[in-house]
Formats: structure tokens, C-alpha cells, sequence
């Protein structure tokens, strides 16, 4: 039975900010450590986390920049405390060279990103979808990484929790691609009863410290994670190393060691990938969207559906891993697909990628800075649909 | 050389090491030998030290962490048998951070080299000794880049000659342990591999400390050397031999190193200050917050 700090969030019914319930989750999940570097729109989860870690016993720490911000979460979380950071497009990029240091270190750890319009400095303060390529691909080297979607402020928290537990179960990055209209939007948030809610903790060495000779084992996707100050005393290497943790420049180490990296996630896609599907049944035409994106084309698609139009809605619910072989199956059953995204061709890359040969595909690009209102999407799938 | 010349080789590197280390394989990865260091060069001296200084430091050795980033003196940590993470370039001291905060415990040492802390991972540093972490930063200036062939850094003399200044370096160099005092470090000693017993002591008073402590260690390296006033590999160790001045209560702006044949090295356990760490005065913060409730 875990226990619940008495000051977290009690079950019941609020009327939350996105990025407030961000935190809250974070905290019912068991974030005990907070780095960040102050940057809008994020800034009310830094705000948050720094009046109500002190509360649970828990470390908050403003660093010099978002490049030290990563950098400490891992560290704390080397030491054997869940820890996160927030940030958003500028920020994120300073932290892609951390991306790949978890990803080779195998420390969990969570981003949460409240994606913004860019490029550069962009708008600040209006939404963007820019960052789902940079999410996966962002950092050099091959690595994998979770990324969750969420289009709701109750979804924004369910996925906070997740991602913590995912983070911890695959000794991976977890990265929550939140955005300015989640972050910013009030709304109804339910937390269940501490009992329903799942937590998961790493698993931890059972064995005695001299008979842990081979901390990064390859034969097995997932080892247990030795702590800082648990008496293993393992050297925990940004080189590719071989399994004792020591440098090595051998093909085959290098192979082994980066194709586990990968496989641990590729090898339970299945498991971790998430969508939401509405009226896709009989759909003839899909609409694919994201995030607050999503929160648009749902209605498109209510309203066109009382014109007996088949249009049905895919949502993934994580970009990575993307729910390729879902993705695949829909296309293969609609005639037409339009892509709903606020940037300039992203998720429109995956869908391309998976999708059937024959399916006519059109993109919907919504100049960054703003959630692209229903009739907008509506104006483009009834261009494409010819009613 | 031949294979079979540098098997040879190989063979007398690991048995002299292994010799050398005698005593302390309780505390160096004997089984990785010999390491990468260049023969005139610094680190093997200051592993020992550090080695000899974590086992005389009455801390537990389980409770010994260390993190450092790239390059030569990065490599360092990874020798030592503690708890090591080898992170990326310049992100030791933040990486060191989180560590410390997530479990004040740890006995949190850095290890990196002049380009490591003062110049990629400047930033991090002034910060970090700002915040007066409990934390220990052992930087092993050599004056250059070493281990990606010899180019410029934060450190390089004005006139020297690298890889990237062949034509005499412009620029204006560090001075570590001002920077460290003007940044807010509360313990702040220098000394050379062959001042060993001082360097020792100087590692066990940094791990005494309370604070932000900072060693730095000007070693001898024979990139730089041989392309300056030092061709052969023990012209550096004869110039700190003949060169350096005791002075522990030096005037830190008058100690920047210029490297002059004709100029004094000043070395010495030149600062210590007890001040609170960010440590001590966060958990008196959660203390204050459980008493007296949050904030409205």
C-alpha cells in the first residue's frame, strides 16, 4: 500500500488551470524535485511547485537556465527522487542535449513542454505545436523518448501521473506536450480516490552490491536502477559503455548497448501508445488532430455529422510512440484524411508515413499563435469532402 | 611501433600503474588500467590524491559521489570505485546540484578541467558557488583542451600557442580563484601534483567544508607544453618546482598565471568562510513552511 502525503491534492471536484493541475499531478504521482528556469507559458507550474514542494517535504530550485534545469533533474533523480522540469519551445531546445544524456544514462525524468509559437522567441504568450519532430528527434544520436498529448485539464493531469509512471517503469524520458491553451484553460478536473490512482516506482537492485556486476546488463531490456549512495558504486557513463559502465569504443558494445536503448520502448509501443477515435466506424473522411487542436475538430465533427456527412476523428494521444499501426488500419478504410495541426507540417510526416497508399491526404496548417476556431477546419474538410 | 611493441608497452603501463595505485584499489578501479593520461601528465597524480583523500576523509566511502564532463580530467571519476556519472560537457556542477539537494548526504565531488567548469560550464559554476551548494569542485587547470588535441581556452595565456592560436593567443585568461571568490565560493585553495601532501590536505579540507569549495589544481600538461616554453614533458613540473609561492593569504587579483618564466606561481589554501548553504537554508524553509503552514 504506498502512502499519500497528507498536504497532495485530496480526491474530488475542481475547477483547476491546466498548468496548476500539472503540478498537483506531479506531486500525487511523487515529483519530490523541481529545476526549472522561468519561461512563459509555463511559468505557473514553476510558481506553483515552489510554494508547494517545501509542503511535502520536496526541493524546488530556480537554476541559471533551462540547459542546468534538466541537467539537476537528473541528477536528483540519480539520487533516487522523481523529478521534473517545465519549460516551453526556447526552453525545450536547450534541453535536447540533455534529451539524449537520460536517454544514455537510462534516468527517468520529466519534461513537461507548454508548446508556444515559434520559431526563436515566436510569441511567448499564444500556442503553438511545433515541438512534436523535436520531441523525438531533437537531440543527435539514435534515443527513444515517451510524449504525451493532452487536449483537456483533466487530461493534462491523467498524463502527468503517466508519465511519471512511465518515466520509472522504462528508465526513460517521459515529455508531456502540453500548450498554452491547456496550460492557460480553467476547467473541470476530477482526481479519483488516491487508491484508483496508479503509481509506479524504478525498480531497484535486490541483490547485494558485489554481485552487481553488470548494472547496464544487455540480456534484459530493463535493469534496476542503483542509486547514488546505495553501495554499488557504479560509473554511470555519457560514452557508449559496455555493461559494467565502463567507456568502450567496441562496435558490438556500441551496437548492443544502442539498440537496447531503442528496443525498450519500440518493443512495447503497443503498451505505451494511446489514441482517442470518434465516429470512426463508418467515417469516409478522417480528420487526425492533437491537443487543443483536437478540442476544434471534435466539433467539426459533431456538426458535420448531423449533416450525415461519414467524418470521424483519430486523436493520438501520444506523438511518441505514434499509433502507426492504427494509424494504418483507419487509413485504409476513409478515402480521405486531413491533418489539423498549429504548425507547418508535423504529425502530417507520420500520418503520411503510415498511412495507405491510395488515401488522399490534406494538411490543415494553422499559422502558429492561435487554436484554429472549428470553422476554420470546417472550411478545409468541406473543400476536401466537395459539400 | 609495432603491435607487438605496444603490447609490450601496454603490459609495463598497467603492472608500474598498478604499482603506483598500490594500497588503494579499495578506491581505484585497478581493473581499468592503465588509464587514458599521457605520460607528463597531471591526472595520474591527482587521482591518486583524491583516492588517498577519500579514504583518509572518514566519510564512507558508499556516500563518496562523482560527477564530472568531458575531457581529459573528465575521465578521472571514472577511476575512482564511487558512484560516478560521467554527464555531458560542462554540466558536472548542475548535475552535482541535483544530486546534492535530492540527497544532502552525498559527499558531492566535481572533477573537471578548466574548459569543463570555467568555460563551457561557466555558467553553471558562478551559479552554483552564487547558491553556496555543500558541493566540491576540483578543477585541474592545464591551460588547454587536451583531449581534443590541444586547442584555446578560458585559461590560455595571452601569447600562447595552441592549435587554434598558431599565431599567439590574444586573448585574456581566467583567473579561477578570483572568479570563484567574486562568484561566491566559500572555500578556495590552489596547489600542483607535486605539491601532493598539500594537495591531499587541501582535498580533505574541502570535504570538511561546509559550502561551495573550490581546488584548483594547475597541472602540467604536454600539448600545451610543447608547443610553449615547456618541450619536454617534465619542463612544467621543473617550472612549478622552481616557480611556485606559498601564499595563503595572496591578494586573489594579483594571481592570475601569465605562465612567465619570470613571474611567481601563486598557490596556497587562500579563502574559508563558513556561510549557510542552500542546503541548510532550504530545509530550514520546509521546516518553516510544516510549522507555520503554507503560504496564502
Amino acid at each position: 500500500m504506498k502512502s499519500f502525503h497528507p498536504r497532495l491534492l485530496k480526491p474530488g471536484r475542481y475547477f483547476m488551470q491546466g498548468n496548476i493541475a500539472t503540478a498537483e499531478a506531479a506531486l500525487i504521482a511523487g515529483c519530490r524535485f523541481y529545476a526549472g528556469y522561468p519561461i512563459t507559458p509555463s511559468n505557473e507550474i514553476a510558481e506553483w511547485m515552489s510554494r508547494r514542494l517545501p509542503e511535502v517535504g520536496g526541493v524546488f530550485i530556480q537554476m541559471e537556465d533551462e540547459i542546468g534545469s534538466i541537467v539537476a533533474v537528473l541528477g536528483a533523480s540519480a539520487a533516487g527522487v522523481k523529478a521534473m522540469t517545465a519549460t516551453s519551445g526556447p526552453g525545450f531546445s536547450l534541453m535536447m542535449e540533455s534529451v539524449g544524456l537520460a536517454s544514455m544514462m537510462e534516468i527517468p525524468a520529466v519534461i513537461v513542454n507548454v508548446m508556444r509559437a515559434g520559431p526563436s522567441t515566436g510569441i511567448p504568450t499564444l500556442v503553438g505545436q511545433g515541438d512534436i519532430m523535436q520531441a523525438k528527434w531533437g537531440s543527435h544520436g539514435d534515443y527513444e523518448i515517451i510524449a504525451y498529448l493532452p487536449s483537456s485539464v483533466q487530461e493534462v493531469f491523467d498524463m502527468t501521473i503517466k508519465a511519471f509512471n512511465m518515466a520509472e517503469k522504462y528508465r526513460v524520458l517521459t515529455i508531456v506536450l502540453s500548450d498554452q491553451v491547456i496550460g492557460h484553460m480553467i476547467g473541470k478536473l476530477v482526481v479519483p480516490d488516491y487508491e484508483e490512482i496508479e503509481i509506479i516506482d524504478r525498480e531497484l537492485p535486490d541483490v547485494p552490491p558485489e554481485k552487481l556486476v553488470y548494472p547496464f546488463d544487455n540480456s534484459r531490456l530493463i535493469s534496476p536502477m542503483p542509486i547514488a549512495g546505495a553501495g554499488y558504486r557504479v560509473n554511470y557513463d555519457s560514452l557508449t559503455h559496455d555493461e559494467r559502465g565502463y567507456p568502450s569504443v567496441d562496435r558490438d558494445v556500441s551496437f548492443r548497448l544502442v539498440s537496447r536503448l531503442v528496443r525498450k520502448i519500440r518493443e512495447n509501443e503497443k503498451a505505451i501508445a494511446e489514441w482517442e477515435e470518434y465516429y470512426t466506424d463508418d467515417a469516409d473522411i478522417l480528420l487526425v488532430a492533437y491537443g487543443c487542436t483536437a478540442r476544434s475538430a471534435k466539433e467539426v465533427v459533431k456538426k458535420l455529422r448531423r449533416e450525415n456527412i461519414r467524418i470521424g476523428l483519430f486523436r493520438p494521444k501520444t506523438a511518441w510512440p505514434f499509433p502507426w499501426w492504427r494509424m494504418n488500419e483507419l487509413s485504409k478504410r476513409v478515402s480521405k484524411i486531413v491533418v489539423a495541426e498549429i504548425n507547418m507540417g508535423q504529425m502530417l510526416h507520420l500520418v503520411r508515413e503510415y498511412s495507405a497508399r491510395d488515401v488522399e491526404i490534406v494538411h490543415a496548417p494553422y499559422a502558429p499563435g492561435y487554436m484554429p476556431p472549428p470553422s476554420y477546419i470546417e472550411n478545409i474538410v468541406r473543400g476536401v469532402y466537395g459539400a | 611501433m609495432s603491435s607487438s611493441d605496444r603490447f609490450r608497452l601496454r603490459e609495463f603501463a598497467v603492472t608500474s600503474l598498478t604499482k603506483y595505485y598500490e594500497g588503494l584499489e579499495q578506491v581505484i578501479r585497478t581493473d581499468r588500467m592503465p588509464h587514458i593520461f599521457c605520460p607528463g601528465c597531471g591526472l595520474g597524480i591527482i587521482l591518486k590524491g583524491l583516492a588517498e583523500a577519500i579514504l583518509k576523509s572518514g566519510i564512507p566511502i558508499n556516500r563518496h559521489v562523482g560527477v564530472s564532463g568531458i575531457g581529459c580530467t573528465g575521465r578521472l571519476p571514472g577511476y575512482l570505485r564511487i558512484d560516478a556519472y560521467h554527464v555531458t560537457h560542462g554540466r558536472a556542477v548542475a548535475f552535482a546540484v541535483g544530486l546534492k539537494l535530492a540527497n544532502p548526504e552525498l559527499e558531492v565531488t566535481v572533477v573537471g578541467g578548466d574548459g569543463d567548469i570555467v568555460t563551457i560550464g561557466g555558467n553553471h559554476f558562478i551559479h552554483a558557488a552564487r547558491r553556496n551548494h555543500d558541493i566540491n569542485v576540483i578543477i585541474v587547470n592545464n591551460f588547454i583542451y587536451g583531449m581534443t588535441g590541444g586547442q584555446y581556452g578560458a585559461t590560455t595565456p595571452t601569447g600562447s600557442y595552441t592549435t587554434t592560436s598558431p599565431y599567439g593567443h590574444v586573448e585574456y585568461p581566467f583567473n579561477i580563484p578570483l572568479l570563484a571568490y567574486a562568484s561566491g565560493a566559500t572555500f578556495i585553495a590552489r596547489w600542483t601534483p607535486i605539491h601532493y601532501a598539500q594537495m591531499v590536505d587541501a582535498f580533505l579540507q574541502m570535504f570538511e567544508h561546509k559550502g561551495f569549495a573550490v581546488v584548483e589544481i594547475i597541472a602540467p600538461c604536454v600539448l600545451y607544453g610543447e608547443r610553449n616554453r615547456f618541450p619536454s614533458y617534465t619542463d612544467m613540473v621543473k617550472y612549478f618546482r622552481d616557480r611556485c609561492v606559498i601564499d595563503h593569504e595572496a591578494d586573489l587579483r594579483k594571481i592570475g598565471i601569465s605562465l612567465d618564466p619570470k613571474e611567481p606561481l601563486v598557490i596556497g589554501n587562500f579563502y574559508k568562510v563558513r556561510r549557510k548553504t542552500y542546503e541548510e537554508l532550504y530545509k530550514e524553509l520546509i521546516e518553516r513552511v510544516s510549522k507555520e503552514g503554507a503560504k496564502e
